[in-house]
This record gives structure tokens, C-alpha cells and sequence, in this order.
């Protein structure tokens, strides 16, 4: 034994001596983990909370969350002797009179768009492949916390510099605050500490910003990492992997110089774009007095489509009793996102009830194998993106030479013609692929070779499928339809509520597949 | 000779031989350009006296506006009566190009002018002489740059002028296809005569509503917000966060997508 491994024995025996850990070490580093690129969406998550973090907490050290008023006496010239707020004066110290200040700005900002960015990835990754079924549903829904908890704090970060274009920001979420009704107005005031805009919102937006929310994350972030570590991380199907197994690497070391590489290069990366993409330049925009107003305010692209939501809303209000309903603001701010974010969560159960499977999973769906769960998610997609490029239709208006009263009509209409479409034809898709997949195990890949015969046909010759790819395009399996019974064991007809019927024929919109090709199918092939 | 011809042979010969021949009619056309341009700022210097002027300007006018306007500027149909419009409303609308119109789309389009600078003056006349309006500005008359103040401008233009220009004048949308357009790189003059002209769908801010010293301000501001330095890297269009967000899900996310990719790829 060398004189290294000796030290690192004893340092080792000293810890174990005093913590025990050495069992619980041994099993933890060696744990498996597979390999796959879209196993990564959420590690990109995860490395921009750090970034966050880091760079936030940088930043807190100059940043004066107060509305006192003050004049500006910095160096950018365009703003002296501009009456502002402390808030706005200290984020314009920060981008140009600390030492890197804009840079960490920058980076601060990127990294909450790729925060939430990548989080939207990784749910559709987990949502597209059916990695949120049984035991997972929970860690689904904690999923979804940090998605709303993420559009809040980026929300509440966007509007702490007290920029023309954040309280803009502002003055929308108390008219949403303002349309619910009855406690709306209350609501409003205890958030403000009375009448619009106040002078209290910046501290308490940045108390619930820097603290609360962050908290929260924290908190949430290691239920959901450490409900990944109990249950074990899905696979993709493939030879050797089952319900029962994990195929990967271990922790340590690969995993380890793996992840530890990632990290660098997202934070690198980010770093990157801080450095050379100017993102919100806020002394352009100028200091937040309730009386102005920029064309073009927009948020940032994660509230994007619920601006574009309330965009395309027509103007309906209700005054009855004295009281008005902003039902314009009502349906598209609380109710269609309310709606959007509970089927969401819920998705799981509502899934496990149609098909009737309430069995674990651990290994993946290919979407295609799933043409309906794909379906409704190319639909929730469709719709999202409706709404966000209405969210930028001013933009869109005026670079591509359209009117925005056409691309809000577009947008009313799209909204709800163009997700039942996407959910036809992704279906059709799938069953497409599925029978592309079929015909493969079949007949085998097109090589591309024709050959004449000796009587002058031609043919393509195919070549077989390896047994491991032929595996992996059959592995999976394919749920019948859920047949309720009719009668009851004394042959007296059920009756038929319209749950029942409800969840007959969404199941048997679940089924609809392509039968695999069967052993009977393929040896008869193989005589051939 | 052969020691050089050898080199025709070479793999980089034919890519080098089009790059040369390339930046050969660039810089031709560059130079020839400058050329034209020097010649033409000459002729511009505009010496005739006002009678000539206007003689010239209604004899262009008969030509190229007439047409839509009237033959006195009466106007007819869509085109609107240019009596009382002014000088500057003419220098406006035919100093940038936007009269003669391109089409009749909702809106006049910016585009190189049609008339050179004597033209323009030349109608700008004839036009005021039919009747009493706004005068036309030169830019050596506006002195912005010694009398603005572009911290007052900028709070002026976030209460006047950001609704419809962007926080950042880099223009935004109207209603039914109309658009207040960007006002990066428009002449000093063409900003103040559009403020006391109110072209388009643009409201007139008369000199009580906003001073000939605010405007002054104002163009100030403008005009630093345009020369500005891209600080924090490239601007991204300065038209917020919606840029942003695409290059967030476009570059951003594709390359970080891109290294999991490649972490995750089998050695080979």
C-alpha cells in the first residue's frame, strides 16, 4: 500500500469511526444512474438556482429595496437629476458603478430565464415520456409547485429594479388582484398598504423575493431530488433494463465528473451570454411613475402567454349591485391559467383513471407509444403557444408588416380551433410512426439496393433488424381498452352514469394503437 | 511565370481569387458612390431666390403630386388638402421620403427621398406659399446639441412620446396595421417638424403643449439613447423581453441541450 492511500485510509477510518457513514457512503456513491441527454433538462434547472443564488445574493449587497425618492447623481448622464426611487437608483449603481455589477445583472436575469426555460423542458420531457406515473405523481405535483413558484419569482425579480417597464408589470398583477371579485379592492390594498402604487411594494416584493420564495425552493428542490434518490431514476426501455432494474453508470466517479462538468458549463454558459447579450436595460427604459406607459411593455417570456391571454380577451364587464366584474381580466388572469395549472397537476390521476392502470413504472414511454398522452400534450402546447405569440403581437405587427387587430383575431380563434387540430394530427403522427415501427420489426430497414430479379423484377432488399433494436421497437406493451361490465354477476343491466360513459370512450381514445407485430406474425414472415 | 502560375493549382486559389474579385467591386462601388454623393451635395447648396423657388417647386409639384393632391394642393379622395400644412410638413414628408408614397397602404413608409434637398426646398416653398403654415427647420437651426437636456428630454419623451414610440424609441404598434416608427437615426430636423406638423397618425404638440427648448430636450435625449454604446453586450433590438425569451429558447437552451447531448453520447 502506498504512503497516499494509507493517509487517505486513516482519514477515511476517522470519519467512519466518528459518523458511521461509511456504509451509507459505499451504497450512496455506487447508486446508478442512466444515461440520457434529456436526463440532463433538470440538472440545468437545478445549476441555475445556484447561479441564482450567487449571483443574487451578489447583488442584494448594493441593492437598495426601498421607494424612498431620491435624486440621481450617478454617471449614466441621460438620468441627472432625475427624480426616482432609492429601488431604481441602486439598480442603476449596480449596472454602472460597481465593478462588474452589469455583468451580474446579466447573468442574474439569463439565469432566471434559463431557470425557467429549462424547467418547462424538463416537464415536457417527463410529461411526454409518462415518467410522472405511479410511484411519481407526487414528485409531479412538487414539480408543479416550483413551475408556479418559479413564474412568481422571476415575476417579482422583474419587477424590483422600479423600471418604467416592471411597474408596468406591477400595475397589471393588481388589476388581476383587482378583478376578483368582492375581496379584489381589499386584497389590493393589503398588498400595497392602500392606493396604487405606494410606497411599500418594493420592500415587501423583495422580502418575499430574496427570502421566502428562495425558502421555499429550497425546500421543495430537495423533496423533489430526494423523492429521485428513494424511488430511483426512470429509464428508457431497451435489452437488460426492467421495472426492476436501473441501467447506468454510478455516481461516483462518472456521474459525478459528469454532472460536475455540466455544472460549469451551464454556469459558464450563462456567464457567456451575460457578457456579451444585453438583457433588460432598465436605464433606458427610465424610473416607474404610474402616469407613463412605453409601447412594447411585455414580460418576460414565462408570463408571456397570460399576457397574451389577457391581450386577446374582449371587453366584457358585468356592474350589478354596484359592483363591476372585469370578466376581460377575470377569465384570462386567474380562471384559464387556474384551470391549466390544476389539470395539470392532476394529470397523473386523471391519466391512471382512464386507462385503468394503477401499477408502478419505471420504465418509459417513447411518446409515439402513447399517441394520446402526446396528443394532449402537443394540444396544452398548441395553446400555450397561441397565446405567447399574441403576447408579442405588437412586436410581431410591426416587423412583419401586419395589423395587430388581424393577429388578435388570429389569436382569438387559433386559441381555440388550433389545439384540437394539433391533437388530431399528433395522434395521426404517432399511429404513423407506430406503423413505421411495426413495418421495420417486419420487413426490416430499407438498405436502398435494388436488385432485378431473373424474370425482371425489381426489388428492394431489407435488411434485418438487430435483436436489440427489434427489442426496443416491441418491448413495449399496449393496454386494451377498459371493458366495464354491463350486467352485474345476475345478469341485471348496470346503470350507466355519465362518468361511466365519460371514461369508456376517453379509454378507448387511450388505446388506439397499432397492434405490435406478433411472434405468430413474424415467423410467418421468417418463411418467406 | 511558372513559378507563380504554379499556385493556380492550389486548393485556396479559386475561394481567394472570388474573396479578391469580391472586395475589388465593393470597394469600386464604395468609392464610386462617395463620388456621386460629394458631387450631388454640391449641387445641393440652394442659392435661387424664393420666386424661382417656388416657380420650380409648383412645377414639380404639377408633376410628381398633383396627381393625388390637386393640381392647387386642394387635395381630393385620400389625399388631404396640403393648404395651410406648412413648409415643414413638406420637408417632413418628402425630406424622409415618405411623400411620394410607396402605395397606398395604411401608412406612408420611410424610404430614401425621392427628391434631392433643392426639390424638396423647392416644394416646401411653393406649398407655403399657398398658405400660412409651420416653417421648415434646417438642422444647423435646431441647436440640440448645445441647448438639450437629455435627462429632462427623456422624462419628457416617457410622458409624451414612450406610449406609442417605446420606452426606448424603437417604434410600436397602432391599431388596424398603423405604427409609430422607430426613430433611430431620423434627422434632428425631421423630429422637430414631426412634433409641430403631427404627421400621420401622429398628434401635433404645438410649442405650449411641449417648448421649443423641450423639443430640443427631447431630440437630446434621442439622439444620446442612439449613440449610446451597446452596453452589457449586443442590444437584442432594445424591444424587451420578448427578444429575450426567444433567444433564451433558441440559442440558450439549444446549446446547453446540445453539451447534455454530447455528455451523454457513447465514447467511441
Amino acid at each position: 500500500m502506498k504512503a497516499r492511500e494509507r493517509a487517505a485510509g486513516a482519514v477515511a477510518n476517522y470519519v467512519d469511526e466518528r459518523t458511521g457513514a461509511a456504509k451509507w457512503m459505499k451504497k450512496t456513491l455506487t447508486k446508478v444512474f442512466p444515461d440520457h441527454w434529456s436526463f440532463m433538462l433538470g440538472e440545468i434547472v437545478l445549476y441555475s438556482f445556484i447561479i441564482l443564488l450567487l449571483s443574487g445574493t451578489f447583488l442584494t449587497f448594493w441593492f437598495d429595496p426601498s421607494m424612498r425618492e431620491v435624486e440621481y447623481e450617478g454617471s449614466y448622464e441621460a438620468l441627472e437629476g432625475v427624480h426616482m426611487s432609492a429601488a431604481y437608483a441602486s439598480t442603476l449603481h449596480i449596472s454602472f458603478d460597481v465593478r462588474g455589477g452589469l455583468l451580474m445583472r446579466q447573468i442574474h436575469h439569463w439565469a432566471a430565464l434559463i431557470f425557467l426555460a429549462a424547467m418547462v423542458a424538463h416537464l415536457l420531457r417527463v410529461f411526454f415520456t409518462g415518467a410522472f406515473r405511479k410511484p411519481r405523481e407526487m414528485n409531479w405535483i412538487i414539480g408543479v409547485g416550483l413551475l408556479t413558484l418559479g413564474i412568481v419569482e422571476g415575476f417579482l425579480g422583474y419587477s424590483l429594479p422600479d423600471d418604467l417597464l416592471s411597474g408596468t408589470g406591477i400595475r397589471i398583477a393588481e388589476a388581476i388582484m383587482q378583478a376578483i371579485p368582492v375581496v379584489g379592492s381589499y386584497l389590493s390594498y393589503f398588498v400595497f398598504g392602500g392606493a396604487f402604487p405606494g410606497e411599500l411594494f418594493i420592500p415587501r416584493i423583495y422580502t418575499a423575493h430574496v427570502l421566502l420564495i428562495p425558502g421555499i425552493f429550497l425546500a421543495l428542490i430537495t423533496a423533489h431530488l430526494m423523492l429521485v434518490w428513494y424511488q430511483k431514476h426512470t429509464q428508457y426501455p431497451g435489452p437488460g433494463r426492467t421495472e426492476k432494474n436501473v441501467v447506468g453508470y454510478p455516481l461516483l466517479p462518472v456521474y459525478m465528473a459528469k454532472a460536475g462538468g455540466f455544472f460549469f458549463i451551464v454556469f459558464g454558459f450563462t456567464a457567456f451570454l451575460g457578457a456579451v447579450a444585453q438583457i433588460n436595460p432598465i436605464w433606458v427604459y427610465g424610473p416607474y411613475t404610474p402616469a407613463q406607459i412605453g409601447a412594447g411593455s411585455q414580460p418576460d417570456w414565462y408570463m408571456g402567454w397570460l399576457d397574451g391571454l389577457v391581450r386577446m380577451s374582449p371587453p366584457i364587464e358585468t356592474h350589478a349591485l354596484g359592483y363591476t366584474i372585469s370578466w376581460n381580466i377575470l377569465i384570462p388572469g386567474l380562471i384559464i391559467p387556474g384551470i391549466l395549472f390544476t389539470l395539470m397537476a392532476l394529470y397523473p390521476f386523471i391519466e391512471s383513471w382512464i386507462t385503468g392502470d394503477k401499477r408502478e413504472h419505471h420504465l418509459l414511454d417513447r411518446p409515439r407509444n402513447n399517441p394520446n398522452r402526446t396528443a394532449i400534450g402537443a394540444m396544452a402546447l398548441t395553446f400555450v403557444l397561441v397565446t405567447l405569440i399574441n403576447g408579442g403581437n405588437d412586436l410581431l405587427a410591426v416587423h412583419f408588416d401586419l395589423s395587430i387587430n388581424q393577429i388578435m383575431w388570429f389569436s382569438r380563434i387559433g386559441v381555440f380551433v388550433l389545439p384540437p387540430i394539433a391533437f388530431v394530427v399528433t395522434k395521426r403522427i404517432c399511429l404513423a410512426l407506430q406503423r413505421a415501427d411495426r413495418e421495420m420489426v417486419l420487413h426490416g430497414k430499407e438498405s436502398g439496393r435494388l436488385v432485378m430479379l431473373p424474370h425482371g423484377e425489381f426489388i428492394e432488399v431489407h435488411e434485418p433488424l438487430s435483436p436489440q433494436k427489434a427489442y426496443q421497437l416491441t418491448s413495449h406493451e399496449q393496454l386494451p381498452a377498459l371493458s366495464a361490465p354491463e350486467t352485474d354477476e345476475r345478469g341485471v343491466a348496470l346503470p350507466k352514469g355519465i362518468r361511466q360513459k365519460l371514461r369508456a370512450r376517453w379509454s378507448r381514445a387511450a388505446s388506439e394503437q397499432i397492434a405490435k407485430p406478433t411472434v405468430e406474425e413474424l415467423k410467418e414472415i421468417e418463411h418467406h | 511565370m511558372a513559378r507563380i502560375s504554379r499556385y493556380r493549382e492550389h486548393r485556396f486559389f479559386r475561394p481567394l481569387l472570388l474573396a479578391f474579385g469580391l472586395l475589388l467591386a465593393g470597394a469600386l462601388f464604395t468609392a464610386g458612390k462617395a463620388a456621386a454623393e460629394s458631387m450631388e451635395s454640391k449641387a445641393l447648396v440652394i442659392s435661387a431666390d424664393k420666386t424661382t423657388l417656388i416657380k420650380e417647386g409648383k412645377e414639380i409639384f404639377a408633376r410628381g403630386c398633383s396627381s393625388c393632391h390637386g393640381l392647387n394642393a386642394e387635395g381630393a379622395g385620400a389625399a388631404p388638402s396640403l393648404l395651410g400644412v406648412g413648409s415643414a410638413s413638406v420637408d417632413f414628408q418628402v425630406g424622409t421620403g415618405r411623400m411620394p408614397m410607396a402605395d397606398m397602404s395604411q401608412q406612408a413608409v420611410r424610404k430614401p427621398p425621392v427628391y434631392d434637398e433643392y426639390e424638396t426646398a423647392a416644394l416646401a416653398e411653393y406649398v407655403a406659399s399657398l398658405a400660412p403654415g409651420p416653417k421648415a427647420l434646417t438642422n444647423e437651426e435646431i441647436a440640440w446639441e448645445r441647448d438639450g437636456n437629455a435627462a429632462s428630454g427623456g422624462t419628457l419623451f416617457r410622458n409624451n412620446c414612450a406610449m406609442c414610440h417605446n420606452l426606448a424609441g424603437q417604434g410600436g404598434a397602432l391599431t388596424q396595421g398603423k405604427y409609430a416608427p422607430t426613430l433611430m437615426g431620423v434627422e434632428p430636423k425631421h423630429i422637430y417638424e414631426a412634433m409641430i406638423t403631427g404627421p400621420q397618425a401622429m398628434p401635433v404638440f404645438g410649442d405650449k403643449v411641449i417648448t421649443p427648448a423641450e423639443k430640443l430636450d427631447i431630440i437630446k435625449w434621442i439622439k444620446e439613447v442612439e449613440s449610446e454604446p451597446s452596453l452589457g453586450g449586443a442590444t437584442l433590438g432594445r424591444v424587451g423581453p420578448v427578444t429575450e425569451g426567444l433567444l433564451v429558447w433558441t440559442l440558450g437552451l439549444g446549446a446547453l441541450i446540445g453539451v447534455a447531448v454530447w455528455l451523454t453520447s457513447k465514447a467511441r
